[in-house]
């Protein structure tokens, strides 16, 4: 009990506290640099509208490269999706948050979430092999990838343990599970699962960009 | 002037890099550094930031493609600038910087990106359209290549040409005076008026000196067209080069003299148009840069000579004879892809039309010649380029066109040499001759 305590006490307030402070000093400390001014006149389309498109747009691959991107994309969108699901409609996790926040949703069966859990576990298994096996990727990888694919899967199969009530006892599992998520938080603003933050302003740099040029920002 | 050091990297061969200038390896880092922090502004570094290492981009350059060799990958060439960036510059630099997270840059390792920052880069932009995440990869290529060229790093040949185009005022030693000497001989050669030197005009026309030296017929053809379409134009001596050495360089300093030259020479001249020859780059220089580098908006309006032929066409000033000819169109990435006119050449080809099949990736996805960003004057680079060129022949040939044009002249030349190197039968052809031959005479 003391443990668990712990976890979704203090610990879970600490990480909270790095979580938004460490993302607001990144996101801060870019926004910070000098904004570069454009004076070639553009053509008639309009660069916010462009931004917008980009972001939408970027998430739906070019057919073209689709040969070639297929296994990445799909392995992605499983991940993100199933781990999205799994954390925002498990049941337990909507009381967990409407204790922090008050706010509250439906969500899904057990049967459900377990199915969806697996589904993720099988996706992000596949893209650490396919990472440490393709030249591309193991070279390009460092230990933020590594480690933050590990921070990712680590919630999950700890999850599945709570649930399946296998091993040591459920509370300790369920402090094991909170203590995993605190680290997880620790972890975000340092490391690339800020992309979910880059991700907007960077495909809308490049989509307000693309625009004034006239090229189809997509 | 140049030297070459010898070194051992970490995952390949030992590869020769040229040097430029007499600055010691300490400070070619320093030079280089300073350069990518001046370059690190709120985009740059929302790209820095926003790599998830996904590999993706690696699949769809001509490089990778071809060579299935993972140092190709284009975000891999950024690793330098990318160090410099975590290290000096990032939120977390600090960190970074205490813990020695990122190492500090070195000059082996930078001499060493001048073969994935110059050789294998066209800067044709592909990787920039596949990235999840959004990152223009190929601007980030450009500011890497500042920081080499500050650090004198500079493939030696491709030097050489931007030196002298900075010197006299053409790569290819193309002087006013022997401008005046091509203009007086096409004139004479196709009976042609060609003014040079108008105290104003509503037009300035630029040249490229690889279509002087290579395909002089362009200046001709362009002649022919810009007399259809009843403005009053000019060519000036003081401001004809629309190459520009600078960008292919990446050098600010030479990139902003060669645009600084023809930005005059519209002004003196008081046009409200300045057309850009066939040639992809010299477009994007001064389409899309020379505001920027010149400080200030431009007063005038820049059109590529294929946008200008298609404006000629909805506007019914320029007409044409229909052709019948089963043509496909190589899209040159700098007009296209990193230009915004992809539409230009399709609307003449219409114009004309010709029976027009495209290629299996055409248009702004379409795979690069393997020529461009300078990798053609770099002759170490040959073989890479002609690995690259071998994917635009296999698409060329899957259009089952019978001809195939383009409106770069740089794309040409290098069409010509990959095809004197594979003795492969098409040519490329000019879509400026097709329409100049075809005029509806007055
Ligand atoms: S700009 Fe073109 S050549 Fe350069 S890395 Fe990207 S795809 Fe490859
Ligand atoms: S495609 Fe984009 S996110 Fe993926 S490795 Fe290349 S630059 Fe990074």
């Amino acid at each position: 009990m003391e443990l668990l305590n712990f976890a979704r006490g203090p610990a879970l307030q600490w990480s909270l506290a790095i979580f938004i402070f460490g993302i607001t000093w990144r996101l801060v400390g870019v926004a910070v640099l000098n904004w570069p001014k454009e004076l070639s006149t553009p053509r008639n389309g309009n660069p916010l509208l462009g931004a917008l498109r980009m972001m939408a747009m970027r998430s739906w691959p070019h057919k073209e490269f689709l040969p070639k991107t297929w296994y990445s994309e799909v392995m992605g969108y499983t991940f993100h999706i199933g781990f999205f699901a799994v954390f925002l409609l498990f049941v337990p996790h909507i009381i967990f948050i409407e204790a922090l926040t008050g706010l509250s949703w439906p969500g899904l069966t057990e049967r459900i979430i377990y199915f969806l859990s697996l589904i993720t576990l099988f996706a992000l298994v596949a893209v650490l092999i396919r990472r440490l096996t393709h030249p591309v990727l193991r070279m390009l990888s460092n230990f933020d990838d590594y480690m933050s694919w590990f921070m990712t899967i680590s919630p999950i199969i700890t999850g599945l343990l709570v649930t399946s009530h296998v091993g040591l006892g459920y509370e300790t599992l369920l402090a094991i599970h909170i203590l995993n998520i605190d680290l997880l938080l620790l972890w975000f603003p340092f490391s690339k699962l800020m992309h979910a933050f880059f991700i907007w302003s960077c495909r809308g740099l490049t989509g307000a960009a693309f625009t004034r040029k006239g090229i189809p920002a997509q | 002037m140049s030297a070459a050091i010898t070194f051992k990297p970490a995952r390949k061969p030992a590869f020769r890099a040229d040097k430029q200038t007499h600055l010691s390896d300490q400070e070619r880092v320093d030079a280089a550094i300073t350069q990518f922090l001046k370059d690190t502004d709120f985009v740059t570094a929302t790209y820095m930031e926003s790599c998830i290492h996904c590999g993706l981009c690696a699949e769809v350059c001509h490089f990778y493609e071809q060579t299935g060799d993972p140092q190709y990958t284009p975000i891999w060439k950024l690793e330098p600038f990318k160090q410099v960036y975590k290290r000096e510059a990032g939120p977390f630099s600090f960190i970074y910087k205490a813990l020695n997270l990122k190492r500090k840059l070195s000059s082996d390792e930078l001499a060493q990106w001048q073969h994935l920052l110059y050789d294998s880069c066209t800067v044709c932009g592909r990787c920039s359209m596949v990235c999840p995440m959004g990152i223009d990869i190929a601007t980030l290529i450009s500011k890497a290549r500042h920081g080499m060229f500050q650090a004198g790093l500079v493939p030696e040949d491709l030097w050489q040409m931007a030196k002298r185009a900075q010197d006299e005022g053409s790569p290819l030693g193309v002087t006013p005076e022997m401008l005046k000497a091509t203009i007086q001989g096409v004139e004479k050669e196709y009976g042609l008026n060609i003014p040079l030197d108008r105290d104003e005009a509503e037009v300035l026309l630029s040249l490229s000196s690889i279509d002087i030296i290579n395909y002089p017929h362009a200046l001709s053809d362009i002649a022919k067209v810009m007399n259809q379409l009843g403005y009053t134009w000019t060519l000036r001596s003081d401001g004809y080069e629309a190459s520009n050495y600078g960008l292919l360089t990446d050098s600010e300093a030479w990139q902003k003299a060669t645009s600084q030259k023809l930005i005059n020479a519209a002004i003196a001249c008081k046009a409200t148009t300045v057309v850009i020859p066939e040639c992809g780059h010299g477009y994007n220089a001064f389409r899309w840069q020379a505001a920027n580098l010149h400080g200030q908006a431009l007063p005038f309006r820049i059109l590529h000579i294929t946008e200008l032929m298609a404006e000629g066409i909805r506007t019914g000033k320029l007409r044409v004879n229909p052709v019948n000819e089963s043509v496909t169109f190589h899209d040159p990435c700098q007009s296209a892809r990193r230009g915004g006119a992809t539409e230009a050449p399709r609307t003449v080809l219409a114009a004309l039309g010709v029976e027009l099949h495209e290629m299996p990736t055409a248009g702004d996805l379409n795979w690069c010649c393997g020529g461009g960003g300078g990798v053609m004057h770099i002759q170490r680079a040959d073989e890479l380029r002609y690995q690259a060129f071998e994917i635009k022949m296999q698409q060329v040939e899957q259009s089952g066109a019978e001809k195939l044009y383009t409106s770069c002249s740089d794309c040409r030349k290098n069409f010509d040499d990959c095809a004197e190197h594979f003795d492969w039968d098409k040519q490329p052809n000019s879509l400026l001759q097709l329409v100049a031959e075809n005029l509806v005479e007055a």
